[in-house]
């Protein structure tokens, strides 16, 4: 049954993809994205990696494509047509996929319980990270503390993100100055006004959305979940207010400058952990000298990191969203 | 001699990555631009003396191994410091403070605006991905640094439009070029771990060995080596590096060119010779039939291309991407001696080439542009920003006393080593190319007269004096080079497993 249901799955991701590379329209393309990333969110749920199903879901599938259609705004939603072949690319990317289906003739069976990836490290993360972190939740135990330095390499990711969209797009507000591009007024509310069936259900949805946020953030010890799709998610409650409230709106309960704080602040937070526990005399990123007894130390530094990710994943997406949003043009 | 207090001496590994990752943040927080400046400088000083504790400490006790949160390796990620990597971080980690005191009039003239403050953000950010892909011994944290790196670095270079918009399309297509690499990179380890089930460099090479004849071990090692070759411009997969260099701001362009190829350049040495092992690669896949020649050939194409710019940035980034082409030709040799040679380029090439592109920043700044016309009779009236441009010339050329020199001299002994004499004379003959790159702006500058009427003054000296440290250590190593060569060589004795 899962081998036809993977099938298909596979199938479907193929048919997207060969779409994709023959659509002109980059409208079509983003929302072809999207499904494409929801199918893979799908696969890896039959895979039973549902904390990567939930991230996949959440930022391939969700915020990824909000972002990308917040670009199509800024440019032209169809794709300039060339007609020159591309012989070279497709030869290189034949040659890529010819070398990845030479790779799998070396792989271990689909599934097969004696893969290594079973064996070498996974096996003390199975049956030790009860006794030496403490959490129910294998993945969350690995992603925030056997490899934490991993994680807090990827918020700095994230950090850099941000700051970088921040820089780039600051770049046209200095010609701005100069006079040749107009900087734009804060888009407001515009004719979302008279759409009261938005305006009620989002008004519905928003609380429910930050709920829902604040429960992967600080269940993810326990089930599929953590700071990068809490983060993700309580953005997405965001965007939805400043799509349907103006961007203005938003804005006011948000101001940049708070932003701009809380996306240095969950960066620092993590590393301040770590620090912590450095002068409490451990490693760095050694949770098990913060409390008492080591599993309560995990506990503790895992919580405060998670905290530190949703931080800063939700006031980079944010301020992502709003950058972007804010050069909108006014469509005539 | 201990720099530092026992705790600090303790986590010395971790702290010189923590130090600018908690500080990059921080700059963020600081509006002002000369309060974010004095920060990242004073922060970049700190990881100098960092670097230099460790490099103290592996060269007096052997590698450092230091366990991140307090797990053991494989289970968690391991730093694993030995000289090779200790000599990388003190390299980057210099050139970043010499830079750093340079950025701040350069990056005022070329930046400018409300962008400043970012920048030091930005340039922390590449410092923390740069330090940290060189220290982590786990393939997968080497992954997430090189983002950080690649990602600060790709606004780094597009902060040039400021002056030239291309700067834009130039960052685009080195993020679509840097992106492939990456992702290339990431699939290969993802292959690697799927036979071994571990991520750890050491690790892999222990489960790797017996999985000669594994072809997902061969399409991973595929993977991992263009991903790498298209991270450090390995001709001709290059094509990113000229435009990225030619209109990225000085500091930006001196910072990159001498710290980011060179880590790059690091990692291809570790996964060559650390993880994959010299019997896999050039026993069994014969890998210097496939990179000599490549290499040979990139010293000469770039090269020969460099002689027919007239913007002088960019014949200099074509003259990295023939430097690389030397780097490669001496490990290509898999011999003590060639490695050597290419570990001791990383030093002397980054302070040659850092120390001329901010040569070229000052001339931006007093001509107001870095073509050969402008140059043209500045050899009067910038004497000491020209001097550093001979000096930092004739170390790309190879002349005796520079360090370019002692880096020719011992790809030299390396070919022949090998038996190879037809190389040794490539090798020189490709000197002469950069004899003639060198020589145009040499005539141009000393031998045509200044432009009618264009009154140029000394450029000031928070340009010069970090040039001249760069540009004296090229020349001080190239008289002395006793102790870069001790660290070279023994790097590389310990590199392909004679212990050292």
């Amino acid at each position: 049954m899962t081998e036809a249901v993977n099938t298909l799955l596979l199938l479907f991701m193929c048919v997207t993809a060969l779409t994709i590379v023959r659509q002109h329209n980059l409208f079509a393309v983003v929302m072809l994205g999207s499904v494409f990333s929801l199918l893979s969110a799908g696969m890896f749920v039959l895979l039973d990696a549902v904390d990567v199903a939930f991230t996949e879901a959440a930022v391939g599938a969700g915020i990824s494509t909000i972002l990308m259609l917040g670009v199509l705004s800024l440019t032209n939603s169809r794709e300039r047509i060339t007609f020159s072949t591309p012989i070279f690319p497709i030869v290189l990317v034949m040659l890529a996929g010819s070398v990845l289906i030479f790779s799998a003739l070396g792989m271990p069976e689909f599934g097969a319980a004696d893969a290594p990836i079973h064996g070498h490290v996974a096996d003390r993360y199975i049956e030790k990270s009860g006794a030496e972190v403490g959490l129910p939740n294998i993945v969350t135990s690995i992603l925030a503390s056997y490899r934490g330095f991993d994680t807090l390499g990827e918020v700095t990711v994230i950090f850099t993100a941000g700051i970088g969209v921040m820089v780039l797009l600051g770049l046209r507000r200095r010609t701005a100055q100069d006079g040749s591009v107009e900087e734009l007024p804060l888009p407001g509310e515009g004719n979302m006004r008279h759409h009261s069936v938005l305006r009620v259900t989002a008004k519905l949805l928003i609380p429910f959305i930050m709920l829902f946020a604040l429960y992967v953030q600080f269940h993810g010890d326990f089930g599929p979940g953590g700071g990068f799709q809490a983060g993700v998610i309580f953005a997405a409650a965001f965007i939805l207010y400043g799509l349907v409230f103006g961007i203005k709106n938003a804005v006011a309960v948000v101001p940049e400058g708070v932003t701009r704080f809380l996306i240095a602040a969950g960066v620092l937070l993590y590393a301040g952990v770590g620090v912590a526990s450095l002068l409490m005399g451990g490693n760095y990123l050694d949770y098990s000298v913060l409390a008492h007894e080591p599993t309560h130390g995990q506990h503790l530094g895992i919580l405060l990191i998670e905290f530190g990710v949703g931080t800063t994943v939700a006031a980079v997406m944010i301020t992502l969203f709003f950058s972007f949003a804010r050069r909108t043009r006014k469509k005539t | 001699m201990t720099l530092f207090p026992a705790v600090v001496e303790a986590h010395l590994a971790v702290l010189l990555i923590v130090v600018p990752l908690i500080a990059a943040p921080l700059c963020s927080l600081l509006r002002r631009e000369s309060l974010a400046w004095i920060f990242a400088a004073a922060v970049s000083v700190v990881c100098l003396a960092l670097a230099v504790a460790i490099l103290g400490q592996v060269m007096a006790n052997g590698p450092i191994a230091y366990e991140m949160g307090g797990w053991a390796s494989p289970w968690g990620i391991e730093f694993r410091i030995d000289r090779l990597n200790a000599f990388v971080l003190v390299i980057v980690s210099a050139i970043a403070a010499v830079v750093m005191w340079y950025a701040h009039g350069s990056v005022r003239a070329e930046i400018g605006g409300d962008q400043q403050p970012h920048y030091y953000t930005l340039y922390l950010l590449c410092l923390t991905g740069l330090l940290g892909v060189t220290a982590t011994g786990d393939a997968f944290n080497l992954f997430v640094f090189l983002e950080i790196s690649s990602l600060s670095s790709y606004v780094l270079i597009s902060l040039g439009a400021g002056r030239d918009r291309r700067a834009l399309t130039a960052a685009f297509t080195y993020l679509v070029m840097g992106t492939i690499g990456a992702t290339f990179y990431v699939i290969g380890i993802g292959l690697l771990y799927m036979v071994t089930g571990t991520l750890n460099m050491a690790d892999l090479a222990v489960r790797l060995a017996p999985l000669a004849d594994n072809t997902t071990v061969l399409a991973g090692f595929a993977f991992i080596m263009v991903g790498l070759s298209l991270k450090l411009a390995l001709f001709p997969l290059h094509l990113w590096l000229p435009n990225a260099y030619t209109y990225a701001p000085s500091a930006v362009t001196a910072f990159l060119a001498a710290t980011a190829t060179k880590v790059a350049v690091y990692v291809l040495l570790r996964f060559l010779f650390t993880v994959f092992g010299t019997d896999y690669l050039f026993e069994e896949l014969t890998l210097n039939g496939f990179l000599l020649p490549l290499a040979v050939i990139a010293m000469f194409i770039p090269s020969l291309v460099a002689i027919f710019q007239t913007n002088i940035k960019r014949m200099l980034a074509y003259s990295s991407v023939a430097q690389l082409g030397y780097m490669v030709l001496g490990l290509s040799f898999a011999s003590i001696t060639g490695v050597t040679a290419t570990v001791i380029h990383l030093f002397n090439h980054a302070v040659t080439k850092g120390g001329l592109f901010m040569a070229l920043g000052a001339v931006l700044l007093r001509t107001g542009g870095v073509s050969l016309q402008n140059m043209a009779g500045l050899g009067r009236q910038m004497p000491l920003t020209m001097a550093a441009f001979v000096v930092g010339g004739f170390s790309l050329i190879g002349v005796p006393t520079t360090v370019g020199f002692i880096s020719k001299w011992y790809l030299i002994l390396a070919a022949l080593e090998d038996g190879r004499w037809p190389i040794a004379f490539l090798i020189l003959a490709s000197s002469l190319l950069a004899v003639i790159y060198i020589w145009r702006v040499v005539e141009v500058a000393y031998f045509q007269p200044a432009l009618e009427g264009r009154k140029i003054e000394e450029a000031p000296l928070s340009y010069l004096i970090p040039t001249w440290l760069l540009i004296g250590a090229s020349l001080y190593f190239g008289v002395d080079a006793t102790y870069t060569l001790e660290v070279a060589g023994s790097a590389a004795a310990h590199l392909m497993g004679n212990g050292g």
